[in-house]
């Protein structure tokens, strides 16, 4: 019986702490996003994370999607050469890259890199009274850090993903017509006949959600950090795979809400 | 119109009040009782240094009064307006007649020494740019740093030198209140008598209040006119700063002169 009571009270205290700890992320990211819109305006410091999360961000991003490109081409082509249907290759390879690869891969790579930089970054500031030193200069941290970073997150990513889908349809094109013997005016032809506008809109619209997710993850986790360097690294280690957990979980979500039937 | 001796009488009263207020000011984290009732008055144009061992909530006392935490209970009063009763946009125009040198300097790494210093006047729009400059390297002047430095990285400066430039951020704006956290920790003694110095020469040209934590006693007795101790979270001695080694205290005693025996048992895990 008591063996049950300890699982059950530690189930609840399981709970609570999920519940506070969501209703902490919701009132921060909030509150950063209020700031986004309310004067003072730190443009510098947006222009900076603009720089990190989209500038520093491009090649990983770009591998990233001219491989994908390529893999999906090869990887397509020698499925559907059993149904007799090799000539699906280049629209496979569109649609996968603009809807969802583009997106969740850059998302994933953003979240490695530019995420955890974020996390580690304010965890330093906040571990070594940075953060404080701001408020007593008259600054409010969370203007000042956070709403600049988490409006760069917004609009850095769909900007790598547009890059992303360029290239990645280029690394299929290109294995498509130097390894598989596609014909180039062919290949473009089918990548644009079935390429609607709302397939790159729908993949934008994610990497805007995601580029927000791994700006408010970094955020949040370093501007929480305590406990010196190890604090900062269980800070920095803890943004990156939540922001890459809740890339995948939104994906699913946003793909429901926009081709679900 | 007023007379010149309601003026005067004025400028007196005002004297006589504390620039620096604090009554029963509590702050519990948990069961632990930091601050425990305190009661503590700082007159306008003094320094006051508070001493006490680590953990005695030290830190936590100044916090308070900058507003970083939130205290339980009690009062902060700053020219006898308790800041704690203000809104967030009257506390953040009393905050801004406050600077505050950080134990480790707390300088941010991601702009330059000049920024750093200028960063209160640029924040809140006081100043252009070319003029946030110019006021910097002033201030760098002010406590011994060449122009120069202000193109540096905070990384590339010395312990010493990031004092002195978190010493000038502190003062850049002119505050009319200022605020120490162990100014002299980690520095060798010729830096940490320079530190000094230029603490209480920045407190006389601005005729700013003061507060210092520290436990070095010797920058104690350098910067303060008035010190407390602290322990366990009360104020158990207050009286001027140059009494501090003889104050008939047996706490302070044992305090500044490093005893192991006292009325002060360190408490050890066994």
């Amino acid at each position: 019986m008591s063996a049950f009571l300890d699982f059950v009270a530690s189930l609840g205290r399981f709970l609570i702490g999920a519940c506070l700890g969501t209703g902490r992320l919701t009132l921060f990211a909030v509150e950063g996003l209020s700031h986004i819109f309310r004067p003072p305006f730190y443009g510098r410091q947006f222009l900076r994370a603009m720089l990190e999360i989209g500038y520093l961000s491009l090649p990983v991003v770009a591998l990233t999607a001219v491989f994908t490109g390529m893999v999906l081409a090869l990887q397509s082509s020698t499925g559907l050469s059993r149904f007799a249907a090799d000539s699906a290759v280049a629209s496979l390879v569109v649609l996968s890259v603009t809807r969802e690869l583009g997106p969740v891969l850059a998302g994933l790579m953003v979240a490695g890199r530019a995420g955890a930089a974020m996390a580690a970054e304010i965890g330093t500031m906040r571990v070594t009274d940075q953060v404080d030193a701001l408020t007593t200069l008259s600054t409010n941290p969370m203007k000042y850090l956070v709403a600049p970073r988490l409006l760069a997150g917004l609009v850095a990513l769909p900007l790598l993903v547009m890059v992303a889908d360029i290239l990645g349809v280029l690394g299929g094109f290109i294995i498509g017509v130097v390894k598989l013997g596609f014909n180039p005016g062919i290949y473009l032809s089918n990548t644009l006949d079935f390429l609607r506008t709302d397939d790159v809109v729908s993949g934008l619209a994610k990497a805007g959600v995601f580029g927000f997710l791994i700006a408010l993850m970094g955020c949040y986790h370093g501007y929480n950090s305590k406990g010196g360097a190890q604090g900062v690294g269980a800070a920095t280690t803890s943004a990156v795979v939540a922001a890459s957990v809740l890339i995948l979980a939104f994906d699913y979500v946003l793909t429901e809400l926009f081709f679900a039937r | 119109m007023t007379s010149g001796s309601e003026q005067s009488e004025r400028e007196r009263s005002n004297k006589d009040v504390p620039k620096i207020r604090l009554r029963g000011l509590t702050k519990r984290f948990g069961d632990k009782v930091v601050l425990d009732g305190i009661d503590l008055d700082v007159m306008p144009g003094t320094s006051m240094v508070v001493i006490g061992g680590s953990g005695s909530g030290k830190s936590v006392l100044l916090k308070c009064i900058l507003g970083l935490i939130a205290p339980d209970e009690g009062t902060i009063e700053i020219d006898g307006t308790n800041v704690l009763a203000l809104d967030r946009a009257r506390r953040e125009t009393i905050r801004a007649q406050i600077g505050m040198l950080f134990q480790n300097g707390a300088l941010f790494d991601s702009l330059p020494v000049w920024e750093n210093v200028a960063f209160g006047l640029l924040a809140r729009r006081l100043a252009s740019r070319a003029d946030a400059k110019a006021r910097a390297e002033t201030v760098l002047a002010q406590v011994g740093l060449a122009p120069s430095v202000g193109e540096l990285w905070p990384a590339e400066l010395s312990g010493g030198m990031q004092k002195r430039v978190g010493l000038a951020r502190a003062i850049a704006a002119r505050p009319e209140v200022l605020f120490f956290d162990e100014p002299t920790t980690g520095l060798d003694p010729i830096m940490g008598a320079v530190i000094d110095g230029l603490i209480v020469d920045c407190v006389k040209t601005l005729g700013s209040t003061a507060i210092a934590i520290t436990h070095d006693m010797l920058s104690a007795r350098r910067i303060g006119d008035r010190a407390a101790m602290l322990f366990k979270g009360r104020i158990v001695w207050q009286g001027a700063a140059s009494e501090l080694m003889e104050s008939g205290n047996a706490m302070v005693d044992q305090f500044t002169h490093g005893r192991r025996e006292g009325p002060i048992q360190m408490e050890l895990r066994k």
